[in-house]
């Protein structure tokens, strides 16, 4: 009791002496500011690893992109906003890049940030020894050697990185790559503090050791119950940051975050599948949809252990024909996302949506066609085309699935419905290519169409369908030295449409409840990146 | 009693070294891995991983390695998915918490339990009785993950008296929906046994013997009654205290407590293998541990039983 009264007390003290907060250039004038800067926010899974160089999840990414900062941040359109980077220079070959960094920035044990924990941050990511799961993204960033280096055949210090004093810092890539700088948001491309790493080794991240150079730093980390970021004293832009404090809370079951979310717990939680319109109706100013880049397809297993069935273009069309998916959206989904007749996202930044004619076909048109498809492949009442439908362990995608059995079954496909267990599903798809149809999604790695369409170019570890076409390949490659990648990207698109590797089925839209106090998270982002030193919270 | 108790603990090493060995063996045989995810790895990358946590060693050596880094250092290895963590750190981190919540949950169970099933054997057909009956056939059908959500819409969405989840060491606020939703069922069962057990114990000659005595009717059921009748009770316990101390996922997923439970469920789910092998020694070390403890107060209590 004693200790819960000291406790008690001490929070009382600090309440009491808790700063009068000055005005940043984020909040708009007037703005009355709650005394409670503080921001809770629900994961569905908890973060593995708070490493940059380890991450390989959008939700480890998020919390990152607060505790730490690279060369760019994001502002809400997506444009990127020089963070570290003051400005840079780009070669006339296009293939080096050189940034010159901002002279005030400071780890939170004072050092400052130099080139050199950028060079190291980088080299540790390629590393064979680090072992990272996502030191694909120096190879798909294409700096110089990156390849050679991640597979061991050259030494880490031939990667393609170079300090050339303390706040200047060179990037060499094998080829001109028109989205290089929208990737260094990822939290992947970010510096990390060369000195705590090699002292502490896998321990560097704990609280009591981690250093960070964002505008957060790590205070409390349970796994499985908490993650507490606490605001940096010694981040450059600290004057500016308003928010004191923010939680991460995992939650498995997102109905039981929703309770939480309603008895004040958290600040901001996703609204499960189908409940948006209700939340709507009861709280407009919380429930919110916005689009969010990643798309839900069926991949058609077209590879030697997938069917022969649908080594036949006209099968693959006719069952993309044959999905309803405004049923789906309308009637399972209902949170505001969109039918999805592209690989890639509506929103994507530049993207020109080709001209798809089955998109704006009628549902009967539709089904005639594909029909009349699969007469054509010799497929029919008396010899049904018989497919199985793989997807993960989860009651939305199992109601998709059932939609889609549904879909098909009306243009005379028997469909079997194979549910498997995450790990059972992985291998399957990514690794043995032991499937005939399996559900998939994709997010954007940065806001830009490559991110989808490269994919599923043959020389892809992503294309699990096996899906190999010359021309799709051809357009792919010329878009990375085009003066215009965009038309490019289109034409990609429209080569899926005729060769339907694919049928993709919705594009996502982040559906959230948000504490209607909680200003300044970004509304039109569509990678949902967030950063927490730009949010505030209003007073009642 | 030295002897039997060391002889017992000798059979444990065996057991325990069956126990490794088919769960590693079982995990490894178990398709997919730590590593796969929903974005293909490049194959060199994939080898890089493999090397860094020995899975390219043949499986004989892994599992020596795994057992001489067990035995010698009391070390479980890092975990393959938490890269910051290893399974100590997890074990230490988790362990404590769910050992509190289960030990509570546990004292609740039994002295509610107990004092249920006492009450509605001595007042048996009464309303007691049957209030005592129905509350436990209540509980017993109402599993954890019904209580869970039931017990935040009433205790934090309407009332507003306790939080929907989390946990301190510090507030009990965080500790009063947990017990109650892990303790419910087992306290139904307890009570149960308890009553069955002690209704056949008063119909049993020492009991007659005692009332043809004259004794007054409380000695005779806390003096004569309730030992014998506790045997069947304590039989129960020792499992029944393994599985709370070691963690429900339920309870963990439901009220984000950080315990041990759910790092158990999800490192099977993730392919965590060091978690996964770390958390069932400790299960099964504690499972051994408890039959033992169960046994030895057997014989304390049981006067016909003798080591």
């Amino acid at each position: 009791m004693k200790l819960i009264l000291a406790i008690s007390a001490f929070a009382l003290m600090m309440g009491g002496a808790a700063p009068v907060f000055a005005q940043s250039d984020h909040v708009p004038a007037g703005t009355k500011l709650a005394k409670d800067q503080t921001y809770t926010y629900w994961l569905q899974d908890d973060i593995k690893t708070l490493d940059p160089d380890l991450n390989q999840s959008v939700e480890g990414n998020e919390m990152l992109l607060q505790l730490f900062e690279g060369l760019y941040t994001q502002d809400n359109t997506g444009e990127l906003v020089p963070a570290l980077a003051t400005s840079y220079d780009l070669s006339d070959d296009k293939m080096t890049y050189t940034f010159h960094l901002r002279k005030d920035a400071k780890w939170s044990n004072g050092d400052p940030v130099t080139a050199q924990d950028f060079v190291y941050g980088w080299s540790r990511l390629a590393d064979p020894k680090t072992a990272s799961e996502y030191a694909w993204y120096l190879q798909l960033m294409n700096v110089a050697n990156a390849d050679a280096v991640v597979d061991g055949k050259k030494p880490v210090s031939d990667l393609g990185v170079k300090a050339l004093d303390d706040y200047t810092f060179q990037v060499t890539l094998n080829k001109p790559t028109p989205y290089f700088r929208q990737m260094l948001t990822n939290a992947s491309s970010f510096p990390v503090p060369e000195k705590v790493i090699e002292k502490f080794g896998d321990q560097w991240t704990r609280p009591e050791n981690i250093v960070t150079d964002g505008a957060y730093t790590l205070e409390t980390w349970d796994v499985g119950s908490k993650i507490v970021l606490k605001k940096s004293d010694t981040y450059w832009d600290a004057a500016n940051t308003t928010l004191t404090e923010v939680t991460a809370i995992p939650i498995q079951d997102n109905d039981q975050a929703l309770r939480r979310y309603e008895a004040g717990e958290l600040d901001r939680v996703q609204i499960p599948a189908g409940q948006y319109p209700r939340l709507k109706k009861e709280y407009p100013d919380q429930a919110v949809s916005r689009p969010y880049s990643c798309t839900y397809a069926y991949r058609f297993n077209v590879g030697p252990k997938g069917p022969e069935a649908l080594k036949d273009v006209r099968v693959r069309k006719a069952l993309s024909y044959g999905i309803n998916r405004d049923i789906i959206v309308d009637k399972i989904l209902k949170g505001g996302q969109k039918p999805a007749y592209t690989w890639t996202h509506w929103a994507t930044a530049g993207f020109t949506t080709p001209d798809i004619p089955y998109a704006h076909w009628t549902d009967q048109e539709r089904m005639a066609k594909a029909k009349e498809l699969l007469k054509e492949a010799g497929y029919g009442p008396d010899h049904p085309l018989k497919l199985r439908i793989m997807y993960n362990t989860s009651s939305d995608h199992k109601k998709i699935a059932i939609a889609v059995q549904q879909f098909w079954k009306a243009i005379g496909v028997n469909a079997t419905l194979d549910n498997y267990e995450w790990k059972v599903y992985l291998d399957k798809l990514n690794q043995q290519h032991d499937f005939d149809v399996a559900r998939t999604g994709w997010c954007a790695d940065y806001n830009e169409a490559s991110t989808y369409l490269d994919a599923n170019t043959s020389w892809s570890d992503q294309n699990s369908g096996e899906w190999h076409n010359a021309e799709f390949d051809a357009v792919m490659k010329d878009s990375k030295t085009a003066a215009d990648p965009q038309s490019d990207y289109t034409k990609a698109e429209q080569i899926m449409a005729d060769q339907m590797p694919l049928a993709p089925i919705y594009h996502y839209a982040k559906v959230d409840m948000i504490n209607s106090h909680i200003k300044g998270i970004f509304d039109k982002n569509v990678m949902n990146y967030w950063y927490a030193k730009d949010m505030y919270r209003t007073a009642n | 009693m030295i002897v039997y108790i060391l002889k017992r603990l000798a059979t444990a090493i065996p057991t325990l070294l069956a126990l490794v060995i088919a769960s590693y063996l079982l995990m490894h045989i178990a398709p997919g891995s730590p590593f796969s995810s929903e974005r293909g790895i490049p194959p060199e990358v994939l080898a890089n991983l493999n090397a860094k946590y020995g899975l390219d060693q043949p499986l004989w050596k892994q599992i020596t390695t795994y057992l001489w880094n067990v035995v010698a250092h009391f070390d479980f290895g890092p975990s393959f998915v938490y890269k910051d963590r290893s399974v100590n750190d997890i074990i230490a981190q988790g362990f404590p918490v769910t050992l509190t919540y289960g030990s509570l949950s546990f004292i609740t169970a039994v002295l509610v339990g107990v004092t249920l099933g006492v009450t509605a054997a001595i007042k048996r057909n009464s309303w007691l009785d049957y209030l005592a009956v129905g509350v436990s056939i209540g509980a017993q059908v109402l599993p954890n993950f019904v209580m869970a959500p039931i017990l935040v819409l009433v205790f934090t969405l309407t009332l507003h008296w306790l939080p929907g989840g989390g946990w301190s060491f510090s507030d009990p606020r965080f500790w009063i929906l947990p017990v109650i939703a892990l303790s419910t069922s087992y306290m139904a069962s307890i009570a149960r046994i308890t009553r069955s057990s002690m209704l056949e114990v008063l119909g049993s000659n020492h009991i007659r013997t005692a009332r043809a005595k004259g004794l007054p009717n409380r000695k005779i059921i806390f003096r004569h009654a309730l030992k014998p009748a506790l045997l069947p009770v304590i039989s129960y316990l020792g499992p029944a205290f393994v599985s709370m101390i070691t963690g429900s996922v339920i309870i963990d997923v439901y009220f984000t407590t950080g315990g041990i439970g759910k790092s158990f469920v999800d490192s099977a789910l993730n392919r965590d293998y060091a978690v996964m092998m770390g958390v069932t020694i400790l299960l099964g070390t504690l499972t051994i541990l408890f039959n033992l403890v169960v046994d030895i107060v057997y014989g304390w209590i049981d006067p016909k039983i003798r080591y």
